[in-house]
């Protein structure tokens, strides 16, 4: 299944990377998506590193990494919030 | 129940003037302006860039207005939260809530400021004589929304 995953902020900074469309077998998760996108090491194995706080939404909907992933769906990857 | 993101300023007495209307049971408003500050953690600010989410942004604002309603009995809620770029002694952010009396409108409108800072996506990068850097999260933002919770562990 194939769908977008977003890093926004300090994130998008660190891994140089805005949006992409990723690819993952049938029955993922974010925790999987994750998994997947350390693989990539440098930065992405750095900044999504275990303890890191990274927060995650799915449609625009706050979640956390059992949430399970559909075709078409937006994944937002960001740091904690610090607005106000 | 309105909630904005925009980039230009706001004229927070209009805003709340128009949060009133002709409400005549309105007896206490409550608001807050949250501005930006020419310092932070011992260095000078110059400018400060806001980034959020569009469309989770006021997805999210809307939420917890809804949550600070049904939890206090208040007529309104108005928030407007500006992204972008920014000076020292602009204003970011403005909370306003209607209600019969003062208490419950004080409360509301500390709710929707504490849960906004640690659940609306948000980010704040500023400007340093050293460069520009991404603002971090604080704890001490985790702990003022943690009191609003029925168990409030103390956060670890």
């Amino acid at each position: 299944m194939r769908f977008t995953v977003l890093y926004l902020a300090r994130l998008r900074d660190a891994l140089g990377c805005g949006n992409e469309q990723v690819e993952l077998p049938e029955s993922s998760t974010v925790a999987t998506l994750i998994d997947s996108l350390r693989g990539r090491g440098g930065a992405w194995a750095s900044e999504l590193a275990a303890g890191r706080a990274v927060r995650v939404a799915v449609n625009q909907e706050m979640t956390d990494i059992a949430a399970a992933l559909r075709d078409g769906d937006e994944v937002a990857l960001f740091p904690p919030v610090t607005g106000g | 129940m309105p909630v904005r993101v925009q980039t230009q300023d706001f004229d927070a007495g209009r805003e709340i003037a128009a949060l009133r209307g002709s409400d005549a049971r309105v007896g206490a408003v409550a608001s807050f302006i949250g501005v930006v500050r020419d310092h932070h953690d011992g260095d000078q600010v110059s400018a400060m860039f806001l980034e959020h989410y569009p469309g989770m942004t006021e997805r999210e604002l809307d939420k917890i207005c809804a949550e600070a309603r049904s939890r206090w009995d208040v007529y309104d809620t108005l928030v407007v939260h500006r992204v972008g770029e920014m000076r020292p002694t602009d204003q970011i952010v403005l909370v306003a809530v209607t209600s019969a009396h003062r208490g419950e409108a004080f409360a509301a409108c500390e709710f929707i400021m504490d849960y906004l800072k640690t659940r609306a996506p948000f980010w704040k990068r500023e400007q340093t004589p050293d460069g520009s850097r991404w603002v971090e999260a604080r704890t001490t933002d985790d702990d003022a929304a943690a009191r609003w919770t029925a168990s409030a562990a103390p956060s670890t």
